[in-house]
């Protein structure tokens, strides 16, 4: 074998090599986001277009964006989902910072055994608390109605944030707290004036990533409310009916899809990053 | 996250705390924490703690749904009775034993291949090129999906007729006619897992490429001199690194691929042939109303994700039993 032989297939293995990682590159990008590519294309045909496969959007066709949104209903649950992701957030939050604090800056007995707990419920299969919670709601006169979602949404997002929130509040400086403590603060002072400044960016993924579990939540929301009007999007969605159980609309269906969507996606793009952390200080540390 | 340096000043200011002082402060914040903890304790405790006691209690009674308020005590008689030479409740239900098998199946086969594909994707963003900070942002796109939302759309490209999925197969002349992939009892479990796998390989990927990045370059310049095949690199270096945190992922998806609901719920409805744990207990719940049973259901759910989740924090107790 010749020199030059030796490095034109020394030259050809790399460009095979490079073709390959290309291939890979490709099909991971295909295979994430081309379903949801595919329902934005359903969601702008109408009629017998629908029923012809093709992979380009080649016409820009609203009537079903219209339609979707003309459903009083629908836009009832928009404002349902996002009443009750928000409220659920600001709940978790503010309870969950307090905790936090005391979790993640405070030593004393009993810590341990409260961060199992709250480990431990954000572990709970949902369906094991239905018919308890379900009674707990019609006591508390909450039955179809959003608010009882944001009362049992709790149930995941609360220990969910208790447990990022003492992750990043742990890795805190101890010198801020002592200065703070020298000048004669309360501990309400402390976690309000010294420490939530400068969770800032924790909080920011918590609560995106808590808002995501509550306005993605099904179980809860499909049996504790009754009437379209109180539903969320999720549960809309999934109601969506056409004539007959196998002619469902499915332009409709994937023009709300994409609605409920593209806020989601576009805010977990802005701030990816964050999320990435967010995710793995709520698995892997813990 | 970006934390200040602290100033002189603050330094200074800890050097002349006094000892004496300090052991009343400390008092003093541990009774401020009590106080922190107390709303989201009372929180939990009715959220969860209280609801499941009521469930628990529920499975031993023949309530119903649509009245909570009257029932009679029957014991066990919801989990398991003999009755008039047979028996009777949710053990003795083969409903019940497929839905066991049919969970079993969907978490195993599921958060395998999460986690081979998902190792996979990790691999390829672990390399440098061009345009991966896009590919990554892409790979969160199906995380970021309403599990409602990834239902409809994979039972739309899986639609019998009209669905691209057949018509792709079809094409490449893969198959002769349509399958009905979410009706046929044969397929429709493997469509549930290939929207569940679609839907958190990406969680998996990310918490794989995290462990990934925190791995010691010095190891694999070492392999690259030694001239070590790639293959084997991974395998004998890099997977007994990551192990640890894998396992933890692992875990997590397992857990919750055991209660799963929705995505089988929306693809397939109550078809038996792909009912999980959860579906079988809201079945009886809610559309049958039965509640005493229902429960019975939900507590046997709950004993089988506790007894895990127990073990779990076992084995990772040393994590976080440590300093503050």
């Amino acid at each position: 074998m010749s020199t030059q032989t030796f490095w034109t297939r020394r030259r050809a293995k790399r460009y095979i090599g490079k073709a390959a990682f290309f291939l890979l590159i490709v099909a991971i990008l295909l295979f994430t986001v081309f379903p949801f590519y595919y329902a934005i294309l359903t969601s702008f045909k109408s009629g017998s277009e629908l029923f012809e496969v093709d992979y380009w959007i080649s016409q820009f066709n609203v009537t079903n964006y219209a339609s979707v949104l003309d459903q009083e209903s629908f836009v009832d649950s928009i404002w349902n989902s996002i009443l009750v992701s928000s409220m659920t957030v600001l709940i978790a939050m503010l309870l969950g910072l307090t905790a936090a604090y005391a979790l993640g800056r405070v030593q004393f007995r009993g810590r341990a055994p409260i961060l199992m707990i709250v480990l431990g419920v954000s572990m709970f299969p949902q369906v094991a608390v239905l018919s308890g919670l379900f009674e707990v709601i019609r006591a508390m006169n909450l039955y179809n109605n959003p608010w009882s979602l944001v009362f049992s949404y709790t149930i995941f997002t609360l220990p969910f944030t208790v447990w990022v929130l003492t992750t990043f509040m742990r890795q805190l400086p101890k010198e801020l707290e002592e200065a703070a403590i020298v000048d004669g603060a309360s501990p309400v002072v402390t976690l309000f004036k010294v420490f939530v400044p400068l969770m800032g960016p924790a909080m920011a993924t918590t609560g995106l990533l808590a808002f995501i579990a509550a306005w993605n939540e099904f179980l809860f929301a499909l049996t504790f409310t009754l009437t379209n009007d109180q539903r969320t999007v999720p549960v809309a969605i999934a109601l969506i009916t056409g004539g007959s159980q196998h002619e469902l609309p499915w332009g409709h269906l994937m023009a709300a899809s994409v609605i409920v969507t593209v806020p989601l996606i576009v805010l977990v793009l802005i701030f990816q990053r964050r999320i990435v952390s967010g995710l793995t200080a709520g698995a892997v540390k813990g | 996250m970006a934390i200040p340096k602290s100033t002189p000043a603050v330094a200074a200011a800890a050097a002349i705390e006094q000892p004496r002082r300090r052991g009343r402060v400390s008092v003093q914040r541990v009774r401020a924490a009590w106080l922190f903890l107390i709303p989201m304790l009372v929180v939990l405790a009715a959220v969860a703690g209280w609801p499941l006691l009521r469930t628990i209690w529920f499975s031993m009674t023949d309530a119903s749904f649509s009245d909570l308020t009257t029932y009679s005590f029957i014991g066990l008689e919801n989990y398991l009775v003999y009755d008039n030479g047979a028996w009777y409740g949710v053990l003795a239900d083969p409903v019940w034993w497929q839905a066991v098998w049919n969970t079993l199946f969907f978490t195993v086969v599921s958060v395998g291949l999460e986690t081979i594909i998902g190792l996979a994707i990790a691999l390829t963003l672990n390399m440098q090129f061009r345009g991966r900070g896009w590919v990554r942002a892409a790979t969160l796109v199906p995380w970021a999906i309403p599990t409602i939302v990834s239902a409809k759309m994979w039972g739309w490209m899986l639609h019998d007729q009209f669905g691209m999925i057949n018509h792709l197969l079809l094409t490449l002349g893969l198959i002769d006619a349509p399958l009905n992939w979410t009706a046929n009892p044969e397929l429709s479990m493997w469509a549930v897992i290939m929207v569940d796998v679609w839907k958190t390989t990406p969680f998996m990927a990310l918490l794989a490429l995290a462990a990934l990045q925190m791995l010691p370059s010095d190891c694999y310049e070492a392999a690259k001199v030694d001239g070590v095949n790639p293959v084997k690199v991974f395998f004998r270096v890099t997977l007994p690194l990551i192990y640890p945190a894998l396992m933890v992922a692992i875990i997590f998806r397992v857990l919750d691929a055991l209660r799963v609901f929705d995505v089988i719920y929306v693809l397939t409805s109550n078809s038996r042939d792909t009912m999980s744990m959860s579906v079988y207990a809201r079945q009886q719940l809610v559309e049958f109303q039965d509640v005493g049973y229902g429960s019975a259901a939900s507590t046997v759910l709950f004993l089988i994700i506790a007894l895990l989740t127990i073990s779990y924090l076992y084995l990772g107790r040393k994590q976080f039993g440590g300093e503050a």
